[in-house]
């Protein structure tokens, strides 16, 4: 694994292994000392074309636990805006030597195109409506803790899939680990042929009780242009789509990737109930991109060359061995 | 024709792959009426002809409590039912209009729940849908229910009330569509102004499948219509009106069965006008699409030649009359069964938005009470269509929103139609139960008279020719 | 990992299990009355600790804590080598107080003394024990680092072109000590 630019492009066994080895960094991080030495004069550097307060704040936390040292650029446009494309921004970063690259933008595949102008691991943090496959891993990895295995278990994902990069990276994510997925929400924010992701289409709540888990997501107004419209009103969505506490059972988990808009998607009663994983995945988000950053960056360079011994070649600089 | 018969709804109203949601409240629980006591009557030696039951000979009808509890040859009247000699004359099923402006909320002074209901059942009529572009429109079910709750302490027949697809009729968002149905509305349309933007038609195609309910929709490509005020033709330009296009209406017709083809959904196309609109609908049946489709009686029977010299408004309304190659095309679209019903688009309006000059003149006409005369008159009369055919287009307006039509069977309630097919009479000269008098008809002779009509089994109406005749010993 | 004809076994069964007993001899012997706890590297260090722990029960009586180690993030050569060809991943768990007891650091082979160095690491960001020490069960030479085991099973002189194969029966069937030429190695895998 060079990258991580969605869950599309990863196996079974490449999920179930980034899951166990944040299984492995979640024991550590129990003691007391919670840094680790790893990645000790590695740069990351986390560049995000997008507001996001959780995300880059768990990306760099679990840079730094790793002891790399990082970088966070905030574009949000202005260099776009400043003539400078892209490519330009990707190529002035290299400068810095970064071992990996962690990539928000509001563009589907951004974060797969700057693979082509950096040595560096690109991270996908979340690419327009298509992809957030560490969000992915990090509610698999919460489920899995709890459930001990999604074979065959029954999640229902309700809301606005339309504009969701966690719903698609989510389907994708649980399918491969054996779970069913059913998106569920207005037929205006369901997208056509999601089908073809491998889940099945619900317009109504109606058999939502048999599910193991309720994945609930955001209402993501930033994402609906001005003067479309995709549902009526708030109340006629939270009327028919809102898990509060009587369509919330009581051995159903509640799932939820955050921030949430209590009273809209969710009653205000269930973010505390016990059902709710919400503050697990966000613990969660660390050890997971731990698991990540370490199984990029571990894994670079030429193959094992003897027997648990250091290859007699002095240390290069990184990329230097590509 | 054969694919009007049959009691089964012919329509299939789920997809394959996303059916429309199955919860929530039926059509047919939205339905508003005052009601009354069912009637108990012997309707004796009437002409009883309803197509789909395949009856058409004369017998004895005896109605119990609202129900028709007998059919057949020498019957005698229960005690306490009332006689009705019926001799010569047709009963028939209750005729279904989805298609009338009754005017309330706002515009009261042209028609209300109550004079509209009254003027529907002198037409025979057992059950009507109303439209919602109301002042204010029905887009909330806080009016919707109130409009229910009106009608269920004044209407004379059942009454389903539509609600608009977008807020205020605006064509920018739409309403809350799955809480209107789940408070009674019949169906979904902004009728009186099409749904300009295809992006907005889609997304409530789409919020059909949660919602339920078929969409129905006043075609017209405001682009394409500007300011007419008539049909675009011969005698537009003769007039020096402007026109409208048939291209106005047959466009948006072509891209609403695409959108639902492509969507899924089920859309109702309102007053088709044009050749072209009713080969458009007809090719889009051809590949499946569930979409059914409307004509009106004025369409049906009169032409753009109609409007004469341009001085008489009640020759204006929307979708304008169109030539007579038009014309033809709905009556054989009606035949084919392209044209899956007539409905009346009753739009009454005072006389003082109609005494204008014609480009000044609101659109639009009352039909309630000449719609099955005109259709007889100048369809059935002249051995244009069958009667058989006529009556099922004018009972099954129901059907494309849930509603089954009327049937003459035992056990069924009683909605019907007691009609004298050989009276003569003018257009008018009675005046009207409408609070409106802008007939296109007006002054025309017609034959065909309702006598009796029956709606949900009560007698609610009653000419005034046609009297309590004997109570049964 | 095929058996090849070009491998040499240099302790069977019996032998090992020789091994094993006098290993554990000597770390009783060295500690005396100290309390001390056995601590495996990941992979075969962690059954060659539980296995010294078993012994040290059957002939002291005395119950000895057992840890493991994962020393993957401590490693010195990340970014130089593969992880995809290590299938497995381990889990570090030291569930004793580390402050309070002699560590006995095992693993199956010694080589470079890398390994070792992360282990130390690791273990330090634990705690603080009092003395550390090292038992392996074989050591092949080739130090880079000045790190020297306390308890060794045997010596086994390699060149660098042999690899040595330590079984155990936890993970391989069978508890047994191999010598093979890589070369040949890399050859019959191919």
């Amino acid at each position: 694994m060079r990258h991580l630019l969605g869950i599309g492009d990863l196996s079974r066994d490449q999920i179930e292994r980034l899951l166990d080895r944040a299984d492995s960094l979640a024991q550590l991080l129990e003691r007391e000392n919670k840094k680790l030495p790893t990645l000790s004069g590695r740069t990351i550097v986390s560049l995000f074309f997008e507001n996001s307060t959780r995300t880059s704040s768990s990306f760099d936390l679990a840079a730094k636990r790793l002891s790399a040292d990082t970088v966070s650029i905030r574009a949000q446009g202005s260099s776009v805006t400043k003539g400078e494309s892209l490519r330009d921004t990707v190529q002035t970063l290299s400068a810095y030597g970064p071992a990996a690259i962690v990539v928000r933008s509001p563009f589907v595949g951004a974060p797969g195109m700057v693979t082509r102008w950096t040595d560096a691991a690109v991270i996908n943090a979340g690419d327009g409506k298509h992809e957030h496959p560490t969000q992915a891993l990090l509610d698999a990895y919460t489920l899995r803790n709890r459930l001990g295995s999604l074979d065959g278990k029954n999640v229902w994902i309700i809301g606005d899939v339309l504009h969701s990069r966690v719903a698609r990276s989510n389907i994708l994510a649980l399918t491969k680990l054996g779970a069913r997925v059913t998106v569920c929400g207005p037929p205006t924010l369901i997208p056509r042929e999601i089908e073809a992701l491998g889940c099945s289409v619900s317009y109504t709540l109606e058999g939502s009780n048999e599910a193991d888990v309720l994945y609930v997501l955001r209402m993501q107004n930033e994402r609906m242009a001005a003067g479309d419209n995709f549902i009526p009103s708030v109340g006629e969505y939270a009327k028919r789509f809102q898990i509060n506490g009587e369509r919330l059972g009581a051995r159903q988990l509640l799932m939820h990737p955050g921030p949430v808009n209590r009273g809209v998607e969710l009653s205000p009663d269930v973010v505390d109930a016990p059902q709710s994983l919400i503050t697990e995945q966000v613990a969660a988000g660390v050890v997971v991109r731990m698991a990540v950053f370490y199984e990029l960056l571990a894994g670079r360079g030429e193959p094992e060359g003897g027997q648990k011994r250091a290859t007699a070649v002095a240390p290069m600089p990184d990329g230097a061995t590509r | 024709m054969s694919e009007q018969t049959g009691t089964k709804p012919r329509l299939r109203l789920a997809g394959p792959a996303r059916p429309l949601a199955p919860t929530g409240p039926k059509v047919a629980d939205g339905l508003s009426f005052k009601g009354g006591r069912g009637a108990d009557m012997l309707i004796r030696g009437a002409h009883v002809f309803d197509p789909r039951e395949g009856l058409d000979s004369v017998l004895d009808v005896i109605v119990r409590g609202g129900e028709i509890a007998e059919l057949g040859a020498g019957l005698s009247a229960p005690e306490g039912a009332e006689v009705v000699e019926a001799a010569g004359k047709h009963l028939l099923p209750g005729f279904v209009d989805p298609h009338v402006h009754l005017r309330t909320p706002g515009f009261e002074y042209k028609e209300d729940i109550e004079s509209g209901t009254r003027s529907a059942a002198a037409g025979g009529f057992c059950l009507i849908l109303a439209m919602a572009n109301t002042n204010p429109p029905v887009d909330n079910s806080g009016l919707l229910r109130s409009l229910r709750m009106r009608a269920a302490a004044e209407a004379h027949i059942p009454v389903g009330f539509s609600a608009t697809v977008t807020k205020g009729m605006k064509g920018e968002e739409l309403t809350e569509m799955a809480d209107l149905a789940d408070a009674g509305a019949a169906c979904f349309t902004d009728d009186g102004l099409p749904i300009a933007d295809a992006g907005l038609m889609r997304l409530a195609l789409q919020y059909q499948r949660l919602a339920g309910r078929v969409i129905a929709l006043h075609q017209e490509d405001p682009a394409l219509t500007r300011d007419g005020v008539m049909h675009e033709g011969a005698v537009s330009a003769a007039l020096g009106f402007a026109g409208v296009p048939a291209v106005s209406e047959s466009t948006m017709i072509a891209r609403d069965t695409l959108l639902a083809e492509y969507e899924d959904a089920r859309i109702h196309v309102q007053h088709l006008s044009s050749a072209q609109s009713v080969e458009t609908v007809a090719a889009a049946k051809a590949r499946g699409v569930k979409v059914t489709a409307e004509a009106t009686p004025h369409h049906l029977s009169l032409t753009d030649e109609a409007v004469g010299d341009g001085t008489d408004a009640n020759f204006k309304m929307n979708p304008p009359l169109r030539d007579e190659a038009d014309r033809q095309a709905l009556i054989d679209g009606l035949r084919d069964g392209t044209i899956d019903c007539i409905a009346t688009d009753h739009a009454p309006h005072a006389a003082h938005e109609k005494e204008v000059p014609f480009e000044q003149a609101s659109m639009g006409v009352t039909g309630l009470e000449t719609s099955f005369p005109v259709v007889y008159s100048d369809l059935v009369v002249p051995g244009v269509l069958p009667l058989a055919l006529v009556v099922e287009k004018l009972t099954c307006g129901g059907e494309p929103f849930g509603l089954p039509a009327p049937r003459i069977a035992g056990g069924a309630v009683a909605n019907l139609a007691l009609i004298d097919l050989d009276a003569t009479w003018t257009v008018g000269e009675e005046g009207y139960e409408s609070r409106s008098s802008n007939s296109c008809f007006a002054g025309r002779q017609v034959n065909g008279r309702v006598l009796m009509t029956l709606a949900a089994g009560v007698v609610a109406f009653r000419a005034r020719s046609f009297a309590v005749q004997e109570v049964g010993a | 990992m095929a058996r090849n004809a070009a491998e040499k076994v240099v302790l069977d069964p019996d032998d090992l299990r020789r091994t094993f007993v006098r290993i554990a001899h000597e770390i009783v012997e060295r500690n005396g009355d100290r309390p001390f706890a056995l601590v495996g590297i990941h992979r075969r260090g962690v059954p060659v600790a539980r296995r010294l722990a078993a012994q040290i029960a059957d002939f002291d009586g005395r119950s000895v804590p057992v840890g493991e180690l994962d020393i993957s993030f401590y490693r010195d050569d990340i970014g130089r080598r593969g992880t995809s060809e290590a299938p497995v991943v381990h889990s570090s768990a030291i569930d004793f107080d580390i402050d309070s007891h002699v560590i006995v650091l095992v693993d199956d082979v010694l080589y470079t003394g890398r390994t070792v160095r992360a282990a130390i690491d690791a273990l330090f960001d634990f705690g603080r024990p009092p003395a550390v020490q090292l038992a392996v069960l074989a050591d092949r030479g080739h130090r880079e680092l000045p790190i020297r085991p306390d308890f060794v099973g045997k010596n086994l002189p390699t060149s660098a072109d042999e690899r040595v194969n330590v079984r155990v029966e936890e993970l391989d069937g069978i508890d047994q000590i191999a010598l093979v030429d890589s070369v040949v190695r890399s050859a019959g895998e191919a």
